[in-house]
């Protein structure tokens, strides 16, 4: 029975961490920022962080309830942690660290911890130290170190933030790979969208230690809920804005109405619209438009950012335009309107 | 030059050796007394830290007679312990052998602790904790991971330690006095040659605790510098 059930909470030093994460989703995502309490929820649920009360439950094993004091050391929680820096002990070789947590060295943990490596390509390695690997090859060795102690649940904590952008986008393919076999859930937190993007089924957005928002991937990234959320699955834009009719919504800071097919809800105070979706228009202004007044570009190697001034001075609308709308806008010259899409309008 | 030899041939050679006995036992004490205190002190929070690392870093700083002066105060056999300690378990510490490892243990202890707790503090806590997650039970965790992490400052508190516990003169000649061939270390002999105007033997002795000084550094460079290969020259 696949269930992770982890009810959280935590008072310290003028933090507070309150989150229940319920998931029997096989790849679970965290979302937020540095600080808001992400890696403090993955360190209670291993038990190497103290939590002052609630219930954390795996696979239908009570790990820690606090009304009947239940706290299992982090020893004999079966759960499998990644760290972030990958923990790898240095002093140790790659074959001790596999090791290290199978207890005797015999020789069948010792063929045990061969044949991990082996799974993980890291044969030929057993003698090194981690210092003298690549850091997509640590992590090898710390996901090997993890995975021969069979463990329960696997938590994987800021996997790829070590690594340099070329060898994250392909341990991010690897590991995938390389979890593919596990039976069990796995945990990852981060503050890149595009990482959990591509990793979870179900997906929980967590800011100032609350789980502002939860549910399968895709849809929190459609609909976030909420102007934090929206910002942290990458929306760029955002607008005061209010409520005019059931079917219009004055978004004050781009000085536009749009009109909406949708009811509109009447306390209506931000709407939100991503880069990306903006379509450009030549010539007469159409509807849900906003004036082209450049501000200044950003040329970055695929994309190019164009910023938009609006009432807001310090505020200005992002549109990204990706190569081949490029082409389009080499051809026509810049647009002079932008149109806003109603499917893509956040309002909240 | 045959002078020295000859000298060296006819020398009581004894304050070496219980020098260097001396100096063991208060290594071999101080390093897991050290390594334990040090591993609570790390744990406790700011205030009860400073207080703890206050009292234990004492020793170092006060003069080797002041630390004299209170273990006097305890062990004398006039005393409530030490007349405790000598009826009890027929220990007498004032005058032995065993009062000059005492008082060089009090005395070199801090270097120990120390150095045991600055290498402790640079370890990654997260090595810590990927050995609790990984079921790797608490002494495990220590002797296999935060020692060896820990090493190079470990092993360079523990020569230290041996090199002041070695030559430890204030606090050993008030409790253990300078009894030829029982508690006469090396740094007592010098003291007292000196006082008869024997230059020459005072000085013999000199250089074997240069040597053996000069050994201890050289040591602690060869097992600290492996690790300083890659520093920045500035």
């Amino acid at each position: 029975m696949k269930r992770l059930y982890a009810d959280i909470h935590r008072k310290t030093g003028g933090f507070d961490l309150n989150v229940l994460i319920d998931s029997d989703a096989a790849r679970i995502g965290i979302l937020g920022e540095s600080g808001s309490g992400k890696s403090m929820t993955l360190k209670s649920i291993a038990g190497i962080e103290p939590v002052d009360s609630g219930h954390i439950e795996v696979e239908g094993r009570v790990l820690y309830d606090s009304s009947d004091r239940t706290d299992l050391k982090p020893q004999r929680r079966n759960v499998g942690y990644m760290f972030q820096n990958y923990a790898l002990f240095p002093t140790m070789t790659v074959m001790k660290n596999v090791m290290a947590g199978l207890g005797k060295q015999t020789e069948e943990n010792r063929n045990k911890a061969a044949d991990m490596l082996r799974r993980f390509r890291m044969d030929g390695y057993e003698d090194k130290l981690p210092g003298e690997l690549s850091g997509g090859q640590q992590q090898r060795v710390a996901l090997a170190r993890i995975m021969v102690t069979e463990p329960s649940l696997i938590l994987l904590d800021e996997p790829f933030s070590a690594l340099d952008s070329y060898l994250r986008d392909r341990m991010q393919v690897e590991m995938l790979g390389m979890l593919e076999d596990y039976k069990g859930q796995v945990v990852m937190v981060s503050h890149s969208r595009d990482e959990l993007y591509r990793f979870s089924e179900e997906l929980f957005i967590v800011s100032e230690g609350h789980i502002i928002r939860h549910g399968e991937t895709k849809s929190v990234f459609r609909e976030p809920g909420s102007a934090v959320a929206a910002r942290l699955t990458g929306c760029k834009n955002f607008s005061a804005a209010r409520t005019l009719n059931d079917h219009e919504v004055e978004a004050t800071d781009w000085g536009v109405t749009l009109k909406l097919d949708r009811e509109i809800p009447e306390d209506i105070t931000c709407a939100g619209y991503r880069a990306h979706n903006f379509s450009p228009v030549w010539g007469e202004r159409q509807e849900n438009c906003i004036k082209f007044d450049l501000l200044r570009v950003d040329d970055l190697p695929f994309e190019k950012n164009y910023y938009i001034r609006t009432l807001d001075e310090d505020n200005p609308v992002c549109w990204f335009v990706q190569e081949e709308e490029q082409r389009v806008i080499e051809k026509c010259g810049l647009p002079d309107y932008l149109r806003i899409e109603e499917e893509h309008v956040l309002l909240f | 030059m045959n002078g020295f030899i000859e000298l060296a041939k006819s020398l009581d050679w004894s304050p070496l050796w219980i020098s260097l006995k001396t100096g063991v036992v208060a290594t071999v004490i101080s390093f897991f007394l050290g390594l334990w205190v040090a591993r609570k002190v790390i744990k406790k929070d700011y205030r009860a830290k400073s207080i703890l690392d206050g009292i234990l870093t004492l020793p170092m700083v006060l003069p080797p007679t002041v630390a004299g002066f209170f273990l006097l105060l305890i062990f004398s056999r006039r005393r409530p312990f030490g007349i405790f300690l000598n009826d009890t378990f027929n220990i007498q510490v004032v005058h032995t052998w065993l009062g000059c490892i005492l008082a060089a243990t009090v005395i070199a202890f801090p270097l120990m602790y120390r150095n045991a707790r600055a290498a402790f503090e640079q370890i990654d806590a997260n090595l810590v904790y990927a050995g609790r997650t990984l079921g790797m039970s608490e002494p495990a965790i220590f002797w296999r991971i935060v020692v060896p992490t820990a090493g190079p400052g470990i092993a360079s508190g523990t020569i230290l330690t041996f090199a002041r516990a070695m030559g430890e003169y204030g606090a050993t000649s008030m409790l253990a006095g300078n009894i030829p061939g029982k508690t006469g270390t090396v740094s007592q002999r010098i003291a007292m040659v000196i006082q008869d105007g024997d230059y020459v033997t005072a000085g013999f002795w000199v250089v074997i605790v240069l040597i053996i000084a000069f050994f201890a550094i050289f040591l602690i460079n060869m097992i600290t510098g492996k690790h300083m290969k890659n520093v920045r020259k500035w």
